[in-house]
């Protein structure tokens, strides 16, 4: 599926640099952004970068995609608990699939998602691979 | 005043190559029309993805001019995987309000007019597009994630975890209406490709086409009728449309709060329940569901159903007529196949797999990762 520009354009902040929002009043953290609080209903919220490291919470390996990423496939998908507590779900990149394990230290790094043909938006987004130490 | 069902109709599910959207939802429809013996006053259509597989809106009027019932005021409920829960939900409300004394409720699905790769893209739009379709995750592999989790905190072994779909498989033999009437071992399970690791295909509910239809009548109206089922409840309750964003990724609040109320509306409790209607569009879904409504135990689901639990002879009976994995799964319609197999159950017209002297049916039909559950009481008078 294609997208719009101006949609594909609103969102690059939050998927390039995870930008979520932080509650004023009850101090949680949310990703994406949000205008009511999900924990307690303020609307006090204020934006935060989040960091960009991590551990793998749980993993699977997509065989049958999405038709715009078809040409991708295999690849990972994982939910990543940033250092922050705050979850996201996220690819995992420059890693072989035997080497995945739950637990596993990441840091998220900007990759290409996806292309929409040959004159069409290419996507990028955050990917998570394994830390470098 | 408890709503009564008067009449349901199905569609064998399958691949109706020859048959449309259109055709399906007419053909259970009427079905389930006459054989209630009432003309609706008000139609609920429940479907998830005509819009993008059909390309085709308006369902709610296109069903009633196609029916002869023209005029006749008519809505589409969407909710996912739930869609059929919760436009029974909405039909049942309706008739309760008082304002509407005969109400038909149809859910239809045709999956197959698109390839995989466009279904499996339409399925994910049940998350949030912007932050998880993004990614690239299909709807198979969020499950997959908790599917994951599950066996590792609760050391589950993947012979357990098939342990679902065997069951279904094996009541699914004798509905003539199931789109897979064969047994399966837990060796083809787990032989079976991956769909999403750890999930086998034989783990995973098929893409089907079907329809299914109640009609929904208030008890004065009923009264004219020999039927015997009530609706005692019908809830709806929904979590994070985010999976990854739930605070415990192994409980589904929704089927907790829709079972909750249910409970207390109905004053049935789960040791009364005779049947049960478990969404097993995964094998996980079905046991987080079990869980989380309190009917096993944390961590003990799989285990429990790997032990032989909940077949035609247990109290309560689990996916009598095949569940979503066997009789198959046509999203929108799934909801209301759950409704029309406890009726079959409760009026003992359920065949080969009738459960003695069933009275109480209970289903969960649940959208997304347990992001919306519908939960119906259905009651033998």
């Amino acid at each position: 599926m294609s997208e719009s520009v101006p949609r594909y354009w609103r969102e690059i902040k939050i998927r390039e640099r995870l930008i979520g929002s932080k509650c004023e009043d009850c101090g949680r953290i949310t990703f994406p952004p949000r205008k009511v609080c999900p924990y307690c209903r303020s609307r006090k919220l204020t934006e935060v970068e989040l960091p960009k490291k991590g551990k793998l919470l749980s993993y699977s390996v997509v065989r049958k995609p999405p038709a715009e990423f078809e040409k991708y496939a295999p690849y990972v998908i994982g939910i990543i608990t940033l250092e922050n507590g705050v979850n996201v779900i996220s690819q995992l990149t420059d890693i072989d699939l035997k080497d995945v394990k739950i637990g596993m230290e990441l840091e998220g790094v900007l990759r290409k998602y996806r292309e929409e043909g040959e004159e069409g938006l290419i996507h990028y987004g955050i990917k998570f691979r394994p830390r470098i130490k | 005043m408890k709503p009564i069902v008067v009449g349901v109709g199905m569609t064998k599910v399958g691949e109706h190559w020859d048959e449309s959207l259109k055709s399906l939802a007419v053909e259970a429809s009427l079905e389930a029309i006459d054989s209630s013996g009432l003309t609706p006053e008000v139609i609920v259509f429940s479907n998830m993805m005509s819009g993008r597989l059909q390309v085709q809106d308006h369902l709610g009027t296109l069903l009633a001019d196609e029916l002869g019932l023209r005029g006749l005021p008519a809505v589409r409920v969407e909710a996912a995987c739930a869609s059929g829960g919760v436009a029974f939900h909405v039909a049942y409300n309706m008739i309760k309000s008082g304002i509407y004394k005969v109400a038909l409720v149809v859910g239809a699905e045709k999956m197959s007019d698109t390839s995989t790769e466009q279904t499996t893209t339409a399925l994910m739009t049940a998350e949030d597009r912007e932050y998880t379709g993004f990614y690239g995750a299909s709807f198979v592999s969020l499950n997959a994630l908790a599917h994951r989790l599950y066996m590792e905190k609760f050391n589950v072994s993947e012979e357990e975890m098939a342990s679902l779909a065997v069951l279904s498989h094996e009541n699914g033999v004798n509905n003539p209406f199931a789109m897979y009437r064969r047994k399966i071992s837990t060796k083809e399970v787990l032989e079976s490709p991956y769909v999403a690791d750890p999930i086998h295909l034989l783990e995973a509910a098929p893409i089907s086409d079907g329809a299914a239809a109640v009609v929904l009548a208030s008890e004065e109206v009923a009264k004219t009728k020999s039927s015997v089922v009530s609706v005692e409840a019908s809830t709806v309750a929904t979590d994070a449309i985010r999976y990854y964003e739930r605070e415990d990724l192994l409980t589904f609040e929704s089927a907790k709060k829709a079972f909750m109320n249910a409970v207390s509306a109905s004053k049935i409790e789960k040791d009364q329940i005779d049947i049960l209607e478990l969404h097993d569009a995964f094998t996980i879904v079905g046991y987080l569901t079990l869980e989380s409504a309190g009917i096993a135990e944390r961590g003990k689901a799989a285990k429990l159903v790997a032990s032989n639990k909940f077949t035609l002879s247990d109290k309560p009976a689990v996916n009598t007529m095949g569940g979503l994995k066997s009789r198959g799964h046509p999203i929108g319609a799934t909801g209301l196949y759950q409704i029309s197999e406890l009726y079959l159950q409760l009026t003992n017209n359920a065949g080969k797999n009738q459960v003695d002297n069933a009275k109480i049916g209970v289903a969960f039909n649940v959208g997304g990762v347990g992001t919306t559950t519908s939960v119906s009481v259905l009651k033998r008078r």
